[in-house]
């Protein structure tokens, strides 16, 4: 019985050892969902092709991304941030797949609800909890918050609704105008899609073929406000007119990353602007302030969360194809747990920025001046 | 000589004069002055920066085939095209968000406003998304964008057209403001504000676009820039300091030819830059002449005065006052239209004599 035993143990450890990386499925292909399309001739494909090294980064940036977000709830809960909070948790899927469309020297710019695409842009978790602390070590040193924060190629984290589509216009028409075939990636929500402004930006990205895809995130609600109430047309794929659309489905990372391919190569071979909607959810609420169960029910949160969650719909594709092991998995959970943690203790222990950085950052490249206190006798010191 | 200067820099005629000095009593060299008006001045320099920098490049309604609005860019579509001159369609929201979009990306834009009115239209870009930007991003996110374009009241364009922005934008932290007079201010200024890496409101007067004015050789130079931030002594004077901008410089030099008939010697100070404000400027003058009127076009209330009389109140001049500091300002009505009313609503000289006699209590 003790040599079974002894033999039993040993074979374990040799299976145990003997199961390298060579054992998983290098790379897999899937269905994913048609894309309703509107003055487009073709859609992206109907399937997509994932490695298991892509698999691993997607899963692996959109734990981040949702543990982050949560980490956040929890912080603020405690007073610890402040202010306007806007949580991505549920649309991970949207700012990674578009991530995998595009390159890193292309260009993004989104509204407040912006944590997700800082990180996605070059952002470290660290440097994007101390800016929600307030801290000297966070992106922005502490002076923008979470709707200000900015990387290279990525201009923020706006607050005021609709104002970052003409912005988003305009760094495409500097990409067309420098040359170097980059695009600029645009992205609002259900709620700012009736602004005018997108539409004067609509023309006239058209007219100059501005090389910029426009994202439309709907994630249904406009604050409080459900689509049906605030939008006459709710084909915010439509509703380019002249620019043509396609919807996609936004939790599923691969569909989001094919819609995105398919926009840039539009946009890179000259034909002009292209709008996706992304068909989207938001677990939290608008902002921090709004428990978010007062316009939707607390059972459509949790019908999302149990059929379409974004990582759940990753991780079984990549479990049932044998891309990888549920212990692997697991160990990038342990590991982005730490990151959150390490990066919550810094974001909690920084200290504020320092005084004399109060007046700083008014203009660029300008010799320091004075500029006015409360009161006529403070005058305190401004440096670029 | 005097009133035909007076005359033509009132911009009631758009006459362009040839002059040429001599200077009695040194070597005989002859400066070259030329008579230029401003918009030619304005056309001028951005000629010039289009060219030295190619990431410079002018937008707006108009600025392109047709020429300019008022002409002001005219002939610089032809000279450089489609690509860095650019027509827009009449929707300021949104080409403005691009300026300053494309100001973030790397390029020089100039956002033309066909008049500053329409420019509320934009304003949340020009605040929100250009001028509190670097400061929001701890100096990550510069915005290297002028706005300009006629500001202030007209002739007979009536109360949606005839407003005065400087106040508005001279409000807020992050922009710099700048206000133009003469041909070479406007040719120095909107250089510098081109080449200043940061958000400049360059407010022009449509009134003043026809008026030349003399301009030497130095001026016409391609590298003469006005730092932005320092006002000009137009006139020097013992009396009394009048501190204006724009067009009203004008209306406050023809006062003090007429005072000093009656031997009152008016300093004239043109503010040249709005925000940044040249206070230091303003109290040097005060602690000579010890008396100050301000003369600015647009409404008294939070207005421009207000605001130099508040600092003068705060800072070191005003134990150098002898009688209070007044502002001379246009009347707090919207603009009318009918001739007789508009002209009673603006500053006239004979308001500018009236407050500076009664500053000095003669």
């Amino acid at each position: 019985l003790l040599l079974l035993l002894l033999l039993k143990s040993n074979i374990s450890s040799v299976v145990v050892s003997a199961r390298t990386y060579a054992d998983f499925t290098p790379q897999a292909t899937f269905d994913i969902k048609k894309c309703d399309l509107h003055k487009l001739e073709e859609g992206p494909p109907l399937q997509a092709v994932l490695s298991r090294e892509e698999g691993l980064q997607y899963y692996r940036t959109m734990q981040t991304m949702r543990r982050m977000e949560l980490k956040a709830d929890q912080l603020y809960k405690q007073k610890i941030i402040r202010g306007f909070c806007h949580l991505y948790d549920g649309q991970e899927a949207c700012a990674v797949g578009i991530e995998a469309g595009i390159n890193l020297s292309d260009h993004l710019i989104t509204a407040y609800r912006a944590h997700g695409y800082t990180l996605t842009r070059g952002g470290t978790v660290r440097e994007i909890m101390a800016e929600l602390t307030g801290r000297r070590g966070g992106i922005a040193k502490g002076k923008g918050g979470s709707m200000h924060m900015y990387t290279k190629h990525f201009y923020g984290g706006n607050g005021i609704v609709g104002a970052q589509v003409p912005l988003g216009a305009g760094v495409a028409l500097a990409c067309k105008y420098l040359g170097k075939n980059e695009l600029c990636v645009c992205l609002y929500g259900d709620g700012a899609a009736n602004q005018g402004q997108i539409f004067e930006t609509y023309n006239m990205a058209s007219l100059w073929k501005l090389p910029c895809i426009f994202i439309c995130e709907n994630n249904k609600y406009g604050m409080g406000t459900s689509v049906e109430r605030a939008a006459a047309s709710t084909d915010y794929y439509k509703r380019g007119d002249f620019i043509p659309g396609l919807r996609v489905d936004g939790m599923d990372v691969l569909c989001v990353r094919e819609a995105t391919k398919l926009a840039a190569e539009h946009c890179r071979s000259g034909k002009g602007p292209i709008l996706m909607e992304l068909q989207t959810y938001r677990y939290h609420g608008h902002s921090m302030s709004d428990p978010g169960v007062s316009y939707r029910t607390r059972d459509e949160i949790q019908e999302v969360r149990s059929k379409s969650d974004p990582i759940s719909m990753l991780k079984d594709r990549m479990l049932s194809n044998n891309m990888a092991s549920v212990e692997e998995l697991k160990e990038i959970d342990v590991e982005v747990r730490k990151e959150i943690e390490d990066a919550a203790q810094f974001a909690t222990t920084d200290p504020e920025p320092p005084l004399d950085d109060l007046c700083n950052h008014i203009f660029y490249n300008d010799p320091p001046m004075e500029v006015r206190g409360t009161n006529p006798w403070t005058k305190l010191k401004s440096v670029s | 000589m005097a009133s035909l200067r007076c005359f033509l820099r009132s911009g009631k005629n758009a006459v362009t004069a040839v002059l040429r000095r001599e200077f009695h009593g040194t070597p005989p060299a002859a400066v070259q002055y030329i008579g230029v008006t401003v918009r030619d001045a304005l056309n001028q320099a951005m000629d010039e920066e289009l060219e030295r920098d190619e990431r410079v490049f002018l937008l707006g309604e108009e600025v392109a085939q047709y020429d300019g609005a008022y002409k002001v860019s005219r002939g610089l579509w032809k000279k450089y095209g489609d690509k860095r001159i650019i027509d827009t369609p009449i929707t300021e929201m949104g080409f403005a968000g691009i300026a300053v979009g494309a100001a973030m990306a790397g390029l020089r834009p100039i956002c033309e406003f066909m008049t500053f009115n329409f420019s509320m239209q934009a304003i949340d870009q020009v605040i929100n998304s250009a001028a509190k930007t670097y400061y929001m991003s701890a100096g990550l996110q510069s915005v290297p964008i002028v706005f300009r374009g006629p500001n202030g009241s007209s002739a007979g364009v009536a109360a949606q057209h005839s407003q005065c922005f400087a106040a508005w934008y001279g409000h807020c932290p992050g922009l710099k403001v700048v206000s133009p007079w003469s041909a070479e201010d406007a040719r120095g200024l909107l250089k510098s504000a081109i080449r200043d890496d940061n958000p400049v409101v360059f407010l022009e007067n449509e009134l003043m676009y026809g008026v030349p004015f003399e301009m030497s050789e130095e001026v016409q130079s391609k590298d003469f820039l006005i730092p932005i931030g320092k006002a000009k002594i137009e006139r020097q004077g013992n009396h009394i300091t009048l501190v204006s901008h724009s067009r009203m410089i004008s209306l406050c030099l023809d006062a003090a030819a007429v005072l000093a008939k009656e031997g009152i010697e008016c300093e004239v100070i043109n503010m040249r830059t709005i925000r940044p404000l040249d206070a230091e400027a303003i109290e040097t003058s005060i602690m000579k002449t010890n008396h100050l009127v301000t003369v600015e076009g647009g409404w008294p209330q939070f207005g421009i005065g207000a605001e130099i009389l508040a600092r003068i109140m705060e800072g070191p001049a005003f134990n150098y006052l002898d009688a209070p500091a007044v502002r001379v300002t246009g009347v707090d009505i919207p603009m009318p239209y009918a001739k007789n009313l508009e002209d009673n609503s603006i500053p006239q000289i004979k308001d500018i004599i009236f407050s500076v006699k009664k500053t000095l209590n003669v």
